[in-house]
């Protein structure tokens, strides 16, 4: 490889001319985004602690978030239906170095809640609990931010332990 | 539908480093393409068409960068073409190009996929907040820690073995020039004493994050018996997807990689592919995903991959050598990881891999994923012509 200021070196009248290599320019990106019917459904009912879902008529998966559809059989899912607050931790990972720009102290525990009813699992945070006692099967429930109650999932601050038993292997077992 | 059988006739690629600042992202291609012309001992005018790949475009910020590398990969008045599937783009990318030799379209084609992460930041690119999510995801370690996490329950496998893999990897680089890490020090203590980044993944068992770029010359029958050295032919090749998030999806073991390698290996006759083949070049961002691939690909039986893990027969001497170059564990530079897997099986059956040969290597299966485990391309060389 050459270096840039062997390059220079090369150029009469350049030699010794501090090379230019980086050149920074920021980019910055911000969504308009249409959530549709399903979704607006399920992103009004947070801010009242309300846990929208849909089922499948032809599959009975049941999806939350909702997303007017069934990706696997690609049909509508008029049927709506509201689901509790309580699930099971299908897995997790402790998350310990920031990624730019997400809102989030590390460490943190990251991971997928089954909401009870539910066949896909939910993306959260695990808190209340030192992060050596949470595990795979364990039962949680949904802690509400009241501060930022409002059509976003950050209505939901995280997930804490309920201290029920853990829940059975084969109950979660295909919905992560 | 007959299809021209296909054989990969040059190679190149750049030395994967963090930052090469002596070249902008044209400069890098180019260097790619020039050797892989090199080893087809091919001009530019030999080339029918020109098809690009890389990972997604605000990872460098620079949108569509197909559009100013078009007089960089010599493909002024010609065809050119970009591909995009995330991770897997890089084989995906060499696949749309070997269909065009197959289909007839083109007689020889210029494949070339690369990535520049030093101008770049794919953590943030990866981690892009979501209206529908909890925005919890740090990057591609943060999504995949989980899985691997299940994927260790699932199987009860002991802790060794993702330093294992991460250990064998970085030390089969050390025979290979164009790897990124060449780490002489590393000690097996070492990788598994490195921090937890997103507990159970450690700093050791992570890809590094690279500038490089792969290229291939494919050409068809007429093309093969014009080349210097030994072709390698492409006996299959297939891509599968399947959405990021559905009821029943299997993170650990997705449906559309078991399908996808059962494609390839019927395309290529393969009924028992640990026995079968010789070399795997395998997709290994993360070092417990080779286990997990290993059952995913039919190595092994479902729970079974860490086992062959923990018995040595991943390794350089074992009898199904898994990453001989090093792997994505040793250099990933991502939108070209894809292509240099592909690109380093091809080697191995053309026996032109160096240091790194594996003796006598026949048949190799070249295999990429990307996005939420949901996209897949693999490809498998041979050093004889094909039968049909
Ligand atoms: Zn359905």
């Amino acid at each position: 490889m050459t270096t840039a200021a062997e390059l220079l070196a090369g150029i009469p009248g350049l030699a010794g001319v501090e090379p230019v290599t980086r050149v920074t320019i920021p980019a910055r990106l911000e969504y308009t985004y249409s959530p549709g019917s399903a979704q607006t459904r399920f992103l009004t009912a947070l801010p009242q602690k309300r846990l929208l879902a849909e089922r499948c008529p032809q599959c009975t998966r049941v999806y939350v978030p909702p997303r007017g559809a069934c990706p696997t059989c690609g049909i509508a899912t008029p049927e709506q239906l509201e689901l509790p607050h309580t699930g099971t931790v299908t897995t997790f990972c402790i998350v310990n170095i920031a990624a730019k720009g997400l809102d989030v102290e590390v460490p943190y525990c990251y991971a997928y809640v089954l909401l009870d009813g539910a066949h896909v699992g939910l993306h959260a945070r695990i808190g209340d609990t030192p992060y050596a006692d949470v595990r795979i099967g364990q039962r949680v429930e949904a802690v509400w931010d009241e501060r930022r109650l409002g059509p976003s999932l950050a209505s939901i601050s995280h997930f804490r332990p309920t201290g029920e038993p853990d829940a059975d292997p084969e109950s979660y077992r295909r919905w992560m | 539908m007959s299809k021209q059988p296909v054989a990969v006739v040059g190679v190149g690629q750049t030395k994967h480093v963090a930052a090469r600042q002596d070249v902008s992202i044209a400069g890098l291609v180019r260097e790619a393409a020039v050797r892989a012309l090199a080893d087809a001992e091919l001009g530019w005018a030999d080339i029918d068409a020109v098809v690009v790949g890389k990972a997604p475009d605000f990872f460098e910020g620079v949108m569509m960068p197909e559009l100013y590398l078009a007089e960089a990969l010599g493909a002024v008045g010609k065809p050119m073409l970009r591909v995009h599937t995330a991770g897997s783009v890089g084989g995906s990318t060499a696949l749309v190009a070997a269909n065009l030799v197959a289909a007839g379209v083109h007689g020889t084609v210029l494949t070339v996929a690369f990535e520049k992460q030093s101008e770049s930041n794919a953590m943030w690119g990866l981690s892009l907040p979501v209206p529908f999510q909890q925005p919890l995801t740090a990057g591609a370690g943060g999504f995949f820690a989980p899985h691997v996490r299940a994927y260790m329950r699932r199987t009860g496998a002991p802790d060794a073995v993702g330093s294992m893999v991460a250990f064998k990897d970085r030390r089969n680089a050390l025979k290979n020039p164009y790897a990124h890490l060449h780490e002489h020090d590393l000690t097996l203590e070492r990788v598994q004493s490195s921090p937890m980044l997103w507990d159970p993944i450690r700093y050791s068992e992570t890809c590094p994050s690279s500038d490089g770029a792969c290229a291939l010359v494919l050409t068809g029958e007429r093309g093969a018996a014009r080349t210097p050295r030994p072709p390698a032919w492409v006996h299959g090749g297939a891509m599968r997807s399947e959405p990021t998030i559905f009821a029943g999806k299997d993170y650990v073991s997705p449906q559309a990689g078991r399908d996808c390698a059962a494609d390839v290996y019927r395309q290529a006759g393969v009924t028992d592919p640990r026995r079968q083949l010789d070399a795997v070049e395998m997709y290994v961002p993360f070092s417990w995903y080779e286990p997990m691939w290993l059952e995913n690909l039919g190595f092994a039986d479902q729970g079974e991959g860490w086992k062959l893990v923990e018995a040595g027969v991943t390794e350089m001497d074992g009898d199904l050598p898994v990453n001989p170059s090093g792997g994505v564990l040793s250099s990933n530079p991502i939108g070209a990881s894809g292509m240099i897997r592909f690109a380093e099986a091809a080697l191995q059956v053309r026996g032109l891999a160096g240091e790194h040969q594996i003796d006598g290597a026949r048949r190799a299966l070249g295999h990429a994923y990307g996005g939420g485990a949901q996209f897949f391309s693999m490809w498998l060389v041979g050093s004889d012509r094909p039968d049909r």
